[in-house]
């Protein structure tokens, strides 16, 4: 069963002016690793936006696990489900942000805590263990009780990934998680995805990192202007585009 | 008089202005976040209203206020005030002005957190209320606080301003020892000027541990 499917998905802006999104599918199955790459204002963090339930799409479905979050009606309009359906839906995926969006207020380990404790009822003490757990996995064992303030970009993207691994979610969205950071702090966050994919994470990443996709993903898309123009094979997309508009964006990496 | 009797009788206005100040934040902190909710309403009507309303107190001297809270019941409506009628109408007055300025210190401090904390609490499966009790509204007072402590500073003068009703604090109470024969006369002013002082220190100096106690981020 596919952990994600997404079919037939379009968003508009502007009232109906901006298609940001044109009749997009997209399916993910489980312990897949999907890089979706594209130019700015291509729609991938749209796409990933209404995967995640953040922005509404105009028409289309959206499914986890087989569960509806959201099916056409009979003029094709995307009808959400209830709002008990859609908090189960909602434990089902993680989002780790571009500019990680931690709690500033929280300490590290009450930022990983917290929802557990909160929306999924553990206790205290699972939820400690299973935050202990994390931080340890991501090279942050002593950073418990420091606040976000205090650690880096790349040590405060680690939390906000544990953060989002504790509620142990099916599937983990990436929205570039990199773009916020230092080249030298890059490579740090990499390797944490590198090391979930191996762990067999179902992941979609939307990123800039052409390398880093050719070596993780299982499969790239390269978006442009709202579709999806080419998808496949990594070392296929990436190093022989078949489309000339992918050649067209490669090239620009190519050169740097 | 002597010195000790003025300041006996400052001292007992004193106690008067105290409560002023109390009762008021008491009313008008936790107001202040229910007219800032119904200032974001989507129902639109609520929203006007509570717009009007803040114009209101915010257009209008505190002064004309709490003589319109005081007598209004009356004159309008013909309503006999309860015997301590004149206490209740310089808290209700002052409790709805601050109340209003205080809604929108909040919805200036609730609107500068960015949006991004709404929606990693929304991934996270937070409800809208624990996103805001837990996430929104503790951010919010850390950031609203300067702007808070500088009312309550202004709160401790105001109180003053019951005297218009005829509300024996402790500038009314000043007022009437420096015009009463054999008083230390205008001293008395100055003096309630260092009782105000003293208690604004003190104010100045809370509100300052309490943003300390708050920086232990950022």
């Amino acid at each position: 069963m596919n952990v994600l499917e997404m079919n037939n998905i379009k968003k508009s802006f502007n009232n109906h002016t901006l298609h940001v999104l044109q009749d997009i599918s997209l399916n993910v199955a489980e312990g897949e690793v999907v890089a979706i790459i594209g130019p700015s204002g291509s729609g991938k963090s749209t796409l990933l936006r209404c995967a995640t339930l953040l922005t509404e799409m105009d028409s289309g479905e959206l499914l986890y696990l087989g569960d509806y979050a959201a099916k056409n009606d009979e003029n094709g309009n995307s009808v959400y489900a209830d709002k008990a359906a859609l908090k189960k839906i909602r434990s089902h995926f993680g989002l780790v942000f571009q500019n990680f969006n931690l709690f500033p207020h929280y300490s590290v380990l009450k930022n990983l805590t917290d929802a557990q404790i909160s929306v999924l009822g553990r206790s205290k003490e699972e939820a400690k263990q299973r935050a202990e757990v994390l931080l340890e996995k991501m090279g942050l064992a002593d950073k418990g009780d420091a606040y976000p303030c205090q650690l880096s970009g790349g040590q405060q993207q680690r939390v906000a990934i544990a953060r989002a691994l504790a509620m142990d979610p099916k599937i983990l969205f990436f929205d570039e998680p990199t773009s916020a950071l230092d080249p030298e702090l890059t490579g740090e966050i990499l390797k944490v995805i590198r090391q979930l994919a191996e762990e067999n994470m179902t992941m979609v990443i939307v990123t800039h990192e052409m390398a880093f996709a050719r070596d993780v993903a299982d499969r790239v898309i390269f978006m442009d202007g709202g579709v999806i123009v080419e998808q496949g094979d990594p070392q296929q997309v990436i190093n022989h585009p078949q489309e000339e508009r992918t050649r067209q964006f490669l090239s620009r990496f190519a050169q740097n | 008089m002597t010195y000790q009797t003025m300041l006996s009788l400052l001292g007992q206005g004193f106690l008067t202005t105290l409560a002023i100040f109390l009762l008021t934040l008491l009313g008008s902190l936790p107001l202040g976040l229910g007219i800032t909710f119904c200032r974001s309403s989507k129902f639109k009507p609520l929203q006007w209203l509570t717009k009007f309303y803040i114009s209101i107190m915010r257009g209008t001297p505190l002064m004309l206020q709490l003589i319109v809270v005081f007598f209004c019941p009356n004159l309008l409506f013909g309503i006999v005030p309860p015997t301590n009628w004149r206490f209740i109408a310089v808290i209700l007055a002052f409790v709805i002005n601050y109340a209003a300025y205080f809604a929108e210190i909040y919805r200036g401090g609730i609107e500068s957190i960015p949006v991004g904390q709404y929606e990693a609490a929304e991934v996270l499966g937070y409800s809208k209320t624990q996103t805001f009790c837990k996430i929104i509204l503790p951010q919010m007072v850390k950031r609203v606080l300067p702007s808070v402590t500088n009312e309550v500073i202004t709160l401790v003068k105001d109180t003053s301003l019951a005297y218009a009703i005829g509300m024996v604090e402790m500038f009314t109470r000043a007022k009437q020892i420096a015009v009463a024969p054999n008083s230390p006369g205008i001293v008395t002013l100055f003096v309630a000027g260092l009782f105000y002082y003293i208690f604004n220190f003190i104010v100045a100096w809370a509100m300052e541990r309490i943003e300390k106690r708050l920086s232990y981020y950022e």
